[in-house]
């Protein structure tokens, strides 16, 4: 597939996996993420690989733990209800340091919600989503051709840190359709030494588990994981800068919400409102750099989100409080619209000049 | 164009079965002096309705049949009553919009022996060889019989409508001409139509026989 192929998100994203290398899936079906279960069902018993409908998330998760226990490639897929469900599992995988992808095209919450696309997941993502210290690494796609290529990065990510890493996508992500390249792709082979492959009587029993009797050895591997965090914070942090070299005012988006932005941005540009955009393309970890820098050189920012305001708290700390900090958002399956974001600029900016 | 009373869209998901079927009703209004309804028999999927025409197909005069839960957050997959109205009154026209893959088109089933019955159809396979899963002749045929097994009507015609979205080329709608007449060749059917965006209708009529033009159902932002 060199060529162009008009792709749902949910497709591109499930063929980049396959692509990079992944031959597991397990997962549950959940609006609106349907699709990705539905090409694997299509796809995975034509190239060996497996395709499993399991009983819940909980059971899917758990399937993924033991793939990747076992140094294989693996994911599962869900949308918001679902991923909560998997939280405990995520929890293990984390502690038990296993590489996995993980993604959610979330929908409106809280509780069973809506099906409409959200962001309202945020915190959940960006915080770990289950019990204990840890993180799990979140990319945020904004376009179809994304869905894919931070796919293939997400499993690349997760085997180099032995950590699980998450597309965070909504349903317009997962459900629009865009012409994609795919095909490109080389994905990195990680040596996996832990991965309990069976011994061969050549070495001792590699153990995978979360489960730590003495409490000093269970500190020092938080504080050694989170070592590895600090690492990722350095090297894996990525955003797109938007016409930020002179802006005053600048948007914070992700995902469909910078998609939006972008339209207002050149919108208010167009009205002499000089506004810019800084969209993080990974949530965790969070992209502080260009918010503290920003923060010397604009008057304030305008958090544009699918949520009651999740990310505003991060662009707050990013910033540290040094400029105003505003919200403009839709929930509950509503998306804004570039009228709205708009609108709050001039507003921001004290009218159009 | 020939038209039957009753006339299916079906076809892999994502094919563009809802613009066609929406776009296909609106030129059979034109055409005819009889009334014409449009069925929305999707049950897959939630986010894309025909019902998201619903202004167009009102103001045009005709008659919308959708689960009253379409475009709801109720994901519940709901077949109105309505729909043996459609199947059945045999005095005015009807657009069936059926549900992508084999999957969407279990719906069918249902209403499978009154059609087979009155026996007044054209049962339409909607192609393009831009998505992932129909690239070519072969995999194409395998969704068809797939469809036809789940559904029970066999295929009349195919619908080319090869595209690439709002990045369509002229030069993209020709290149898959082969593939819609290897298509038709494998499958012994024969091609209904070609569907284009409106903006490629200029630079594609008379080129292309049996060529209709669309207006793409625009609900997100680029």
């Amino acid at each position: 597939m060199a060529e162009k192929v008009l792709m749902k998100g949910n497709e591109a994203l499930a063929e980049a996996a396959i692509q990079a290398g992944c031959r597991h899936y397990f997962g549950y079906p959940i609006t609106p993420q349907t699709e990705v279960a539905a090409y694997m069902a299509k796809r995975m018993p034509k190239i060996g690989g497996i395709f499993l409908q399991a009983e819940s998330e909980i059971a899917a998760i758990n399937m993924v733990y033991g793939v990747a226990a076992a140094g294989k490639r693996v994911m599962t897929s869900s949308s918001s209800p679902g991923i909560s469900l998997k939280a405990e599992g995520i929890s293990y995988l984390a502690g038990a340091d296993l590489p996995a992808f993980i993604v959610n095209v979330q929908r409106g919450g809280p509780g069973l919600g809506g099906i409409q696309p959200s962001q309202s997941d945020y915190f959940q993502a960006t915080r770990g989503c289950g019990h204990g210290d840890y993180h799990v690494i979140v990319l945020a796609p904004s376009g179809v051709q994304e869905m894919a290529d931070l796919t293939v990065k997400a499993f690349d990510l997760a085997d180099e840190y032995r950590m699980p890493a998450m597309i965070l996508a909504d349903g317009t992500m997962g459900q629009m359709m865009e012409p994609v390249f795919m095909g490109n792709y080389t994905p990195k082979i990680v040596e996996k030494p832990w991965a309990t492959t069976g011994t061969g009587l050549q070495r001792k029993h590699n153990i995978v588990n979360s489960l730590y009797l003495s409490p000093e050895v269970l500190e020092r591997t938080n504080f050694e994981r989170y070592e590895r965090y600090k690492i990722i914070e350095e090297k894996e942090t990525m955003y797109e800068s938007f016409l930020m070299e002179d802006a005053e005012y600048c948007v914070a988006a992700f995902g469909i919400a910078a998609r939006v932005s972008k339209n207002a941005v050149l919108a208010a540009r167009a009205e002499g409102i000089k506004v810019g955009m800084i969209r993080p393309i990974t949530l965790w970890p969070f992209p502080v750099k260009p918010f503290a820098e920003a923060a010397d050189q604009v008057k304030a920012f305008v958090s544009v989100e699918l949520s009651m305001g999740q990310m505003i708290e991060d662009v707050k700390l990013a910033t540290g409080c040094k400029k105003p900090v505003t919200l403009c958002n839709r929930v509950g399956g509503m998306i804004p619209s570039p009228e709205q974001v708009l609108a709050h600029l001039r507003e921001l900016a004290g009218g159009a000049k | 164009m020939k038209h039957k009373r009753m006339t299916l869209f079906a076809g892999h998901y994502g094919s563009g079965k809802t613009n066609i079927a929406v776009s296909y009703a609106l030129w059979l209004k034109e055409q005819s002096d009889q009334d014409v309804c449009i069925v929305d028999l999707d049950i897959v999927n939630p986010y894309f309705r025909t019902k998201d025409s619903l202004k167009e197909l009102t103001e045009a005069g005709i008659e919308l049949i959708a689960s009253p839960y379409a475009n709801s957050n109720v994901d519940l997959p709901a077949l109105p009553q309505e729909i043996y109205g459609a199947v059945n009154r045999r005095d005015r026209l009807a657009v069936l919009d059926i549900g992508g893959d084999d999957r969407g088109a279990l719906a069918l089933g249902r209403y499978t022996p009154a059609i087979l019955e009155e026996n007044d159809y054209e049962m339409l396979l909607v192609i393009n060889c831009y998505r992932p899963l129909t690239r070519t002749p072969r995999e194409t045929l395998e969704v068809l019989r797939e469809i036809e097994a789940a559904g029970g009507i066999p295929f009349t015609a195919l619908v080319n409508n090869s595209n690439l979205g709002d990045q369509t080329t002229a030069e993209d709608v020709l290149a898959s001409l082969d593939y819609a007449k290897e298509t038709a060749r494998l499958t012994g059917l024969p091609i209904k139509m070609t569907t284009v965006h409106n903006r490629l209708y200029p630079l594609l009529q008379g080129r292309i026989e049996d060529l209709l033009p669309m207006e793409l159902q625009a609900k997100y932002y680029a």
